[in-house]
């Protein structure tokens, strides 16, 4: 027993079924329409949960960095190559505009580190002994002592290179202890020790002559300060000319969110496009389908079919279309998203953080947003062609061969 | 004795079809009564209005001007639903091409007009009972209308008009695609319906089969001769 609904149904399903390599092409072209947004959204997704979690939590960080001519916008600006540097008296500067909170220099170079048979430059990070505390832990063994040869390795070089604390490495050239191995601590603004060897001030300048620091971090404890802290630093150095950008976390994320929305619209737009292509080709096969059977509607009208009826029963056939279309291009996109996702995880990102392997609710929802516009899409391309239907004069359709 | 009901009366009723080499008359100020349970056969050469006759009493259509009742509504004030229900309710068509739909199997079509008024679908006793009536066979019932013979698609089309239990069935040259005895025995049937109590409007060319009718109507110019 099925109502109208039921017998409706059955035409759509049937006379899909008698075109069925017509009907099949114009649900492929929901298939592709839906997959390309679901599963962009879903690499978007995955993408920014990947992000967020290889980023280090630094909000109560304030970077000072020395004004590059790039900066103001002019990136053939010879000036661009050169790095420049901040002096000591720039951190009393510094550390004088930024009152009770700690400044720490920095400074970063690369140097070959050699570990049995591995070898290969990797970023030095020199910091004063007393400030390593105050931006790194260290995981497993101890500080390196104010003098002598010691030094910390990043958690994922250890790793990489098979050292642990307590074990000897040949940093430019030269035989090291490893005092310790840091916790991992994910990409920031400040530093990016997971891949870098920590050594003191005292060790660098040892060796090589006295550095200019490239960067100054503040760690204001109290974010209300951050805007403060970032002016009278500004204060102090930029008031004729810019001599050095100072940035805080929250802009870099808030840079990146930024990108993020302009590239979601962007795949957001080509996955439109498709579902746009998708709609015409509904839309035409809709057009196409009340051609053929102009009769026929002339015989449903003559037996007591009214005209909403007519429409319905040929919404019916986009919605089968739609529905069809949407379902197996959720399922595509689900396991394209999260291959992407994956492959991209790999290559892009590699050794940092955890991949995501799942959905989420986020590309749950981009799955069902795909569908969404897949099902609409088609549904509104059906409605011409079956206004049209419900509008042909009965006469004239039963007159139609 | 009760008095016989007029079921159908055309007063005065023109149809003019604008057209843009001039206007077509295809029926020029008709009167004609039709009481209920009258078999009719409206004859007359091509072009004279039969059609256009009978398009008007199954409401595909409305006059240009006059009046035309059925089962006392004016059908010229009807908006188009209320024609669809007049016709789906009271009218059952019958064609001389059966116009099945193909989609449908055998049940599916007779049931379809009943899915329309009652908005529920199944073959019940009476629809059983119904494609007895006309001489189906019930290992016909499955069948698409492409698997049946004329004369099977056309008992089917009968069965299908009369599905609603319509007062009036309309016939548009219903042996016209037929051999001369499939159309005896679809003759034969509509003969029996109309003892039934069915008012029967009948269009053919064949003075044969207009003999089964009680009352001849001749259009000539879209006028009754």
């Amino acid at each position: 027993m099925k109502g109208v609904a039921g017998i409706f149904l059955t035409f759509a399903v049937r006379n899909l079924r008698r075109h069925w390599v017509r009907s099949g092409l114009a649900a492929f072209g929901i298939v592709i329409g839906v997959a390309a947004i679901a599963t962009l959204g879903i690499l978007s997704n995955n993408l920014i949960v990947l992000f967020s979690g290889i980023v280090a939590d630094v909000s109560d960080t304030v970077v000072v960095t020395p004004h590059l001519a790039a900066a103001s916008g002019d990136p053939f600006d010879p000036r661009s190559a050169l790095a420049g540097g901040l002096t000591e008296r720039d951190l009393d500067r510094i550390e004088r505009a930024v009152g009770p909170y700690r400044a720490v220099p920095i400074f970063q170079t690369a140097e070959l580190l050699e570990k049995s048979r591995k070898k290969g430059y990797v970023p030095v990070i020199v910091l004063h002994r007393d400030d390593i505390p105050v931006l790194l832990d260290v995981e497993d063994g101890a500080l390196p002592p104010p003098s002598g040869k010691s030094v910390l390795v990043g958690s994922l070089l250890a790793e990489e290179a098979g050292v642990r604390a307590g074990g000897r490495i040949t940093l430019g050239g030269e035989d090291v202890r490893v005092a310790g191995v840091l916790e991992e601590r994910g990409m920031a603004i400040d530093i990016n020790p997971d891949y870098a060897v920590v050594v003191t001030h005292g060790w660098y300048t040892g060796r090589h002559p006295e550095p200019a620091y490239d960067r100054v971090v503040v760690k204001v404890t109290d974010l209300g300060d951050i805007p403060a802290v970032k002016e009278a630093i500004e204060d102090q150095f930029n008031r004729r000319k810019e001599v050095v950008d100072v940035q805080d976390s929250r802009e870099v994320l808030e840079l990146f969110y930024q990108t993020y929305d302009a590239i979601s619209i962007f795949l957001l737009g080509i996955g439109g496009v498709a579902l746009l292509v998708a709609g015409v080709s509904i839309l035409n096969v809709m057009i196409i389908s009340v051609t053929e059977r102009f009769h026929e509607i002339g015989v449903m009208r003559s037996i007591g079919a009214r005209r909403t009826e007519v429409m319905r029963m040929f919404l019916y056939e986009a919605l089968v279309l739609g529905v069809a279309g949407s379902l197996v291009g959720g399922a595509v996109s689900t396991l394209a998203g999260m291959a992407v996702t994956a492959s991209v995880a790999e290559t892009v990102f590699a050794g940092y953080g955890t991949v995501p392997t799942g959905l989420g609710p986020e590309g749950i929802g981009s799955v069902l947003l795909g569908m969404g516009f897949g099902l609409g899409t088609s549904l509104l391309s059906g409605v011409y062609p079956a206004w049209k239907a419900s509008r042909l004069d009965p006469i004239e359709a039963l007159r139609y061969e | 004795m009760n008095e016989p009901e007029t079921i159908i009366r055309f007063v005065d009723v023109s149809k003019i079809y604008p057209l843009p080499a001039g206007d077509v008359v295809a029926l020029d100020h008709v009167d004609l009564e039709i009481e209920a349970g009258e078999f009719v056969a409206v004859m007359g050469p091509s072009g004279s209005g039969k059609s256009t006759l009978l398009n008007l009493i199954g409401c595909l259509d409305t006059p240009s001007s006059g009046t035309l009742s059925i089962k006392g509504k004016d059908i010229g004030t009807l908006s188009d639903d209320d024609l669809t229900r007049l016709r789906r309710d009271h009218i059952g068509f019958i064609f001389q091409q059966f116009n099945l739909i193909p989609l449908l199997d055998v049940i599916e079509n007779v049931e379809f007009p009943r899915v329309l008024k009652e908005r529920r679908s199944g073959c019940d006793e009476a629809c059983l009972e119904l494609l007895d009536a006309v001489g189906l066979e019930p290992e016909l019932h499955t069948h698409r209308p492409a698997e049946l013979s004329g004369g099977q698609q056309q008992r089917v089309a009968i069965a299908r008009a009369l599905i609603n239990e319509p007062e009036i069935l309309l016939a548009d040259e219903p042996t016209g695609n037929l051999d001369t005895k499939t159309g005896e025995g679809i003759m034969d049937l509509l003969t029996q319906m109309n003892r039934r109590g069915k008012t029967i409007i009948m269009v053919t060319h064949d003075t044969n089969i207009a003999a089964y009718a009680h009352r001849r109507v001749h259009l000539v110019d879209g006028r009754i001769a």
